[in-house]
């Protein structure tokens, strides 16, 4: 992972104005708002998240929709037009790497593919690995931080131990390791389905010691709380006070990790793919055509601008989108 | 202080044993439950079935699994001879392992090319660390202006940009659009002007990931801290602005920075190798990566190995460190 998580960095609060107004109207009317419907409110004001947010459903529509946009377009992300390429330096006849009506960002160096079909597909895998890894990671890290936190102890030592050593490894070169010795078939998959499956499990459980952290730390001081002594003091048994009073009040921060993880996730695939342990061709990714284009940097620079910025696109929107959510969450913010 | 040191130097012993399993357990435990042949996997996939027998029996892929993980590690302190298959192979003292596709003992591989991987990182720490936290810092006392903005849309780009993507933008714009520099990689022993004109740009793409990063969280923890209370006594009290930032204030943002610091160390070996493709630096990453292409486990097995121990050594020198500018870590 190059671009690791950290502490949510507590910056583009909203300002004070905005503060009163929220605590004044709030006084108008004097009723209960949930955790939701506060940071709904915030949310609705910070226009950059708000941009975020949009540019990522965008994104989600067009990832799910890409085979149907691409038909429409007449064009397929594995059909060669070797008639469009320059036979003497294998690039794209014509300006700006072959754009033309029919193809609207051009085509491949060499074999002639359509790049948008590929960008467009390449976004699937992008977004399928970047959202199923976070949730593998949000599972194992919310299950185990919840364990060390509320538990302590050995427990806590042991699991504490394991976070820290993981978050100190060069976690891009374990990622590298087991996904090269995975099996080409397993589970019924085959080809890109099995390295699909492999990243998101591996990219997930590399993941999970970010999330468990908050989430031990949080246990920890929540569960010193005076509502869970009164809870406690009540007869409340330990799994009642686990899941009706502890996990409710987790929610919030689970919520930002895992909207700051998608992005890293993402990236992540992008770096497997480039360095050639992701997605195997001829699957689409953005990651594997970066690489492919490094060796056309001078003579086609086109064809590793549209999948660099799609990257740079797709992990900026979700970057804004995870500051707002971490600042409408965030109770700090309120200060 | 003492007592602090042997505690650390304790734990990172234990950690280089559990590194050694875990890094075992990777090549050898997970393909053998995933049915996947190992011996098949350190040949390489085309190899005749007698080399495949051969490595088997000198792998000793047949015996239990702690004899196996012992002989590993024996390995790597008192070298280690691979007998099996009708001759026998001996690959010295700190023996990594043992590339049966190229017939050359890893070692030697991981010496060539770390110092390459080594000073790709050193220099772009101390360019980052420099850049990001002074820009950090200047922007929370600024906080709003004009620079404020600036230097955190810049930061949240920087985060945003695949570290390799960063780093063919600066080849064709730096290289080969205004051919400001060679793009080459020159070894230091040929000549150190070389060297140093190849290395800039891996460094400024490199830190500037990082350095993004730095300046986000130095900004934000700086913020905080002008918050505090004790800031404000110190101002109350008449003490120069000068003093209460650079004594007061920076001290104490210093320590999150170092444990971030000590965390990304693994996250940077991360970035080195994407950093080292992107310009092609014959550096721990390519070998990585020529691995991949030759499905030589070996030496992925010994780069993964290596650099483990060297983030290990790494977060030791950043534990000690802590504990000279944060006394209070010592008794922790």
């Amino acid at each position: 992972m190059t671009a690791p998580l950290h502490e949510p960095t507590a910056e583009a609060a909203p300002s004070a104005a905005e503060e009163a107004s929220v605590a004044t109207s709030g006084a108008k009317a004097v009723q209960g708002r949930s955790l939701g419907r506060i940071a709904w409110e915030r949310l609705k004001r910070d226009k950059l998240a708000l941009t975020g947010g949009i540019v990522v459903l965008l994104l989600v529509v067009v990832a799910l929709l890409a085979p149907v946009i691409t038909s429409l377009l007449g064009q397929d992300p594995n059909e060669y037009h070797e008639n469009l390429i320059d036979p003497l330096f294998g690039t794209p006849t014509g300006s700006l790497g072959g754009v033309s009506g029919d193809h609207l960002l051009g085509v491949e160096p060499v074999n002639g593919r359509d790049i948008l079909a590929r960008v467009l597909y390449g976004a699937r895998i992008s977004l399928l690995v970047g959202f199923l890894s976070a949730v593998v990671a949000v599972i194992l890290g919310t299950v185990l931080g919840i364990l060390a936190g509320f538990f302590g102890g050995w427990v806590d030592s042991l699991i504490s131990r394991v976070m820290d050593g993981l978050l100190a490894f060069p976690q891009l070169l374990f990622i590298i390791a087991l996904v090269s010795v995975m099996p080409n078939d397993m589970l019924g998959l085959t080809g890109s389905n099995v390295r699909v499956f492999v990243m998101i499990l591996v990219i997930g459980f590399f993941g999970w010691p970010y999330i468990g952290r908050v989430v031990r730390g949080q246990t920890l001081s929540l569960r010193e709380r005076e509502y869970v002594e009164a809870a406690r003091s009540l007869g409340a048994g330990r799994l009642y006070i686990l899941f009706k009073e502890l996990l409710p009040n987790l929610v919030a921060p689970i919520v930002v990790y895992t909207t700051m993880m998608i992005p890293t996730n993402i990236l992540t695939e992008a770096a497997l793919s480039f360095l050639g342990v992701g997605v195997k061709p001829p699957t689409a990714s953005w990651g594997q055509m970066l690489s492919s284009a490094i060796d056309y940097y001078e003579s086609d620079p086109m064809y590793m601008v549209v999948p660099g910025v799609a990257i740079f696109i797709t992990v900026l929107a979700f970057n804004l989108f995870g500051d707002g959510i971490r600042d409408a969450l965030d109770p700090k913010a309120s200060r | 202080m003492l007592a602090y040191l042997i505690r650390r130097l304790f734990a990172a012993a234990v950690m280089l044993v559990v590194i050694v399993m875990v890094v075992f357990g990777i090549f050898f435990l997970i393909p053998k439950w995933a049915g996947v042949d190992i011996a098949l996997s350190f040949v390489g996939k085309q190899a005749d079935p007698a080399a495949v027998e051969g490595v088997r029996e000198k792998l000793g892929l047949g015996d239990p699994i702690y004899a196996q993980v012992w002989e590993f590690f024996k390995g790597i302190f008192a070298g280690r001879t691979y007998t099996g298959g009708g001759d026998s192979i001996h690959c010295a003292a700190p023996c990594f392992g043992y590339s049966f596709r190229s017939e050359q003992a890893v070692w030697p591989t991981l010496t060539d090319r770390f110092p390459v991987t080594l000073a790709l990182a050193l220099g772009a720490a101390v360019l980052w660390l420099i850049f990001g936290v002074s820009a950090g810092v200047l922007s929370a006392l600024k906080r709003g202006s004009l620079w404020d903005r600036g230097a955190m849309v810049i930061a949240l780009s920087g985060v945003s940009l695949p570290i390799y993507f960063t780093g063919m933008l600066a080849l064709s714009v730096f290289v080969y659009g205004l051919d400001l520099f060679d793009g080459q990689f020159v070894p230091l022993e040929d000549s150190f002007s070389g060297w140093f004109g190849g290395m800039i740009l891996p460094w400024v793409t490199l830190a500037f990931l990082y350095a993004a990063m730095y300046a986000r969280i130095t900004r934000a923890t700086m913020l905080e801290i002008l918050g505090e209370d004790y800031i404000r006594t110190a101002r109350a009290k008449g003490l120069k602005e000068q003093t209460v930032i650079g004594k007061h204030a920076m001290r104490s943002t210093m320590t999150p920075l170092l444990t971030m610091l000590g965390m990304d160390l693994g996250a940077l070996i991360g970035g080195a190798i994407l950093t080292e493709t992107a310009f092609s630096l014959p550096g721990l990453g390519q070998a990585v990566l020529n691995a991949i292409k030759n499905q030589d486990l070996p030496v992925i097995l010994g780069v993964t190995l290596i650099t483990s121990l060297a983030v290990l050594v790494a977060n030791l020198v950043v534990d000690i460190l802590y504990a000279v500018i944060d006394p209070r870590v010592r008794l922790a």
